[in-house]
């Protein structure tokens, strides 16, 4: 009787031993997680990448340890916060401070469509002092006016992706610059005519007020007037063929929303003569092509990522990320470069308060698959050259290549002997039928 | 100028007509406002790209298949969800709009927010009077023409449109003289979303595609159908040129106030409507009357 209870007892701990070896029967170890919301349109590419940018990073730190913070270990746990914001701009705010109320996040990265993040930012540092690093909106205001003006309620917001409007006008009126110059060397055309095509909406409308002073004024180009779509039209038709009877030789688009498409599929369709270049987010994507039926050949839009060497990161991010996603990353995939920098600030700050973080924050200087990255006094995203400078990139032969910069000389006068082109980028090409057109004419 | 305004209002015109004339068969002929009307147009859109896109089966096929599969839903739906409330107007109006919703949302969760490209029927511009449009708008207004006649041979030389004609006129005393007065509908309400689903197909190709697709066509369609005159296909036509000739004569005038070319196309429908309350042919208020 003793010897099967005694077996018996042995049996129970032997189980019980075991059990302990089998994850979460063992007794409760506390995990130490920093907790990081993802906020996006999650149904739509730009949610997609951000999540996608943002689980690249958590598992690849994950993977090496975690985040050290002082003598201890994190994990990061991402939080997929779906905020529908192309759809419903209002009902974002509410997803966020779900986010924050519920879920209990720590700090947030992502944001997509201005109106939306303009929203959730402001209840993000006002009431509830997170930070929150955007990587998706371009709006100056979104830090400009807050950050400055108000640091003390505002200093815990960054901008990660994309430079900001007003460096987007940079660079796309420095794209514009390319174009003319190749239209006046292989057309002879010395004053090419420039139409200006926009959606309108609030982001692109201090571009849109410049635009005219700067095609004639700074590329001395012959302007022929705007023409300022509603973001939802469907149908532009009438505009390119006004366009087209205005006798442009250059289109410079505003365009960020699925009107890109349109756009770029009827200035094909109808084959409009006339050069395709500025900012179409659609054009960034993979399947621009497929969804504007081949159309959309030689649009020349304002990118963040392509397979160049803008510094010894980006061409592996950017074959990582096409492994994992199938996809070429667009901007909002910056949420990858975010969590990095804030697992940096986080480390070097030793610690998890906001205010020890943000001082590291602002000390940042890192070379990212964007480029050398700094942020500014505004916690806003350092442009120029030697810093981040954004890329332009065409649809050429079916592939979308990167064309800007291509022997960019920033200061002609200062630094004439300056001069920049990223490894892998190539010369912009004149679509045939522009070409064609304007030489028999 | 004024040739590329009378050409491309042509052909925007017959798009807007293509989409608002099945809106305007059921409501003469049912009294029904079915505000999912455009949400069939999507999702015949969405089984053109599907069938024709993913599973890679002929462009014809896949639009015939779709055709016939949209009309099946619109039935279905009809029969579950609409005729039990048919007597209630505003019912009718919210279960239209929720079933809109529901098939957005379903196409959210299949396709995603992407946006989709439909293969067009034809590829390639051609002239029309010297102005360059593509090949599938000229189908369009080709297959508005077709569809009319379609729609009128139904109506005017068929026993179905006899019964169809007789049950919008008076319900009751068609379903005295023994008319199946809801088959009739339930049949109407086939024929509605089935012109939706080949505006689907014609038009769907000039446009992106993505879930949200039907909310713009349908305001679209009801300032059709509202400056037509409700129930009248005749006015809807004629409404969708007046709206289109509008708003390309903006486009062309006034290039930096282009967005603003659909809220001048309404001005000029309550102009209208002041002068003429009922539209231009409604049919409702003669019907009143």
């Amino acid at each position: 009787m003793k010897r099967s209870l005694s077996l018996i007892l042995a049996a129970v701990l032997i189980t019980a031993m075991l059990l302990t070896l089998i994850p979460g029967c063992g007794p409760k170890v506390e995990e130490k997680v920093i907790k990081i919301a993802v906020v996006g349109p999650m149904k739509f590419i730009q949610g997609e990448h951000h999540w996608a940018g943002a689980e690249m990073a958590a598992e690849k730190i994950n993977k090496a340890g975690g985040v050290k913070v002082g003598e201890e270990f994190y994990t990061i746990k991402l939080v997929k916060v779906d905020t529908d914001e192309i759809v419903d701009p209002d009902g974002a705010v509410s997803a966020v401070e779900k986010a924050i109320t519920s879920d209990k996040v720590d700090f947030l990265v992502g944001g997509f469509r201005t109106e939306a993040v303009m929203a959730y930012t402001k209840m993000v540092a006002e009431d509830y002092q997170k930070i929150f690093m955007i990587c998706g909106a371009a709006t100056n205001e979104l830090l400009e006016g807050r950050v400055d003006k108000d640091y003390d309620t505002y200093k815990y917001l960054f901008r990660v992706t994309p430079i900001k409007s007003s460096d987007l006008v940079t660079v796309s009126v420095l794209m514009t610059a390319q174009v003319a110059q190749t239209i006046r060397e292989q057309l002879g055309i010395m004053q090419p005519k420039v139409a200006v095509l926009s959606e309108n909406l609030q982001w692109n409308r201090v571009l849109v007020n410049m635009a005219p002073a700067i095609m004639k004024d700074k590329l001395k180009l012959d302007y022929v007037g705007t023409w300022d779509v509603s973001a939802t039209a469907t149908d532009i038709t009438p505009e390119l063929k006004a366009i087209e009877k205005a006798g442009a030789h250059i289109i410079y688009t505003i365009i960020s929303g699925p009107l890109g498409i349109t756009y770029a599929r009827q200035w094909g369709e109808l084959g409009i003569p006339a050069a395709s270049v500025g900012i179409n987010v659609e054009a960034q994507k993979d399947g621009f092509l497929e969804a504007t039926k081949g159309y959309g050949a030689y649009d020349y839009t304002l990118n963040t990522y392509a397979p160049v060497k803008i510094t010894y990161m980006t061409i592996p991010f950017y074959n990582d990320f096409v492994k994992k996603v199938g996809q070429t990353p667009i901007y909002t995939a910056g949420t990858y470069e975010a969590i990095y920098l804030l697992r940096e600030a986080i480390e070097r700050a030793g610690s998890l308060d906001t205010d020890a973080i943000i001082k590291e924050m602002e000390k940042t200087e890192k070379v990212t698959a964007t480029g050398k990255f700094k942020f500014t006094a505004t916690h806003d995203v350092q442009w120029g050259p030697g810093w981040v400078t954004g890329l332009g990139v065409q649809w050429q032969d079916g592939k979308m290549v990167a064309t800007w910069p291509f022997k960019w000389k920033p200061d002609p006068e200062k630094a004439p002997t300056l001069e920049i082109t990223y490894p892998g980028v190539v010369p912009y090409k004149l679509p045939p039928r522009v070409l064609e057109f304007w030489k028999q004419d | 100028m004024l040739q590329d305004i009378i050409v491309i209002g042509l052909i925007n015109g017959s798009v807007y007509a293509l989409l608002a004339v099945g809106f305007s068969l059921i409501f003469g002929v049912a009294r029904i406002i079915n505000l999912a009307h455009t949400a069939f147009y999507m999702v015949a859109a969405y089984g053109i790209f599907y069938f024709a896109g993913t599973l890679h089966f002929h462009p014809i096929l896949s639009i015939i298949i779709s055709i016939i599969l949209v009309t099946g839903i619109g039935i279905v739906f009809y029969i579950f969800f609409i005729e039990p409330i048919r007597e209630h107007e505003t019912a009718v109006l919210i279960v239209t709009v929720a079933i809109a919703l529901i098939l957005q949302e379903l196409m959210l969760l299949q396709f995603g927010g992407h946006y989709r490209s439909v293969p067009s029927i034809i590829y390639g511009s051609a002239g029309l009077f010297g102005i360059l449009v593509t090949k599938q708008r000229l189908l369009s207004l080709g297959v508005i023409l077709l569809t009319l006649a379609a729609v009128g041979l139904l109506l005017r030389k068929t026993r179905l449109g006899l019964a169809i004609r007789a049950a919008a006129q008076d319900r009751e005393v068609a379903n005295l003289m023994g008319m199946n007065v809801a088959l009739i509908a339930a049949i109407t309400m086939g024929v509605s979303v089935a012109l939706a689903a080949i505006a689907g197909a014609i038009v769907a190709p000039l446009y992106v595609l993505e879930p949200h697709v039907w909310l713009s066509p349908l305001v679209l369609v009801l300032a059709v159908v509202i400056l037509g005159g409700l129930g009248s296909v005749k006015g809807s036509v004629i409404g969708a040129m007046i709206l289109a000739f509008v708003e390309v004569t903006v486009v062309f005038l006034m290039p930096q106030g282009s967005f603003l070319k659909l809220p001048i196309a309404m001005v000029i429908m309550l102009i209208i409507l002041l002068v003429r309350p009922e539209g231009l042919f409604g049919v409702y208020f003669e019907g009143e009357r």
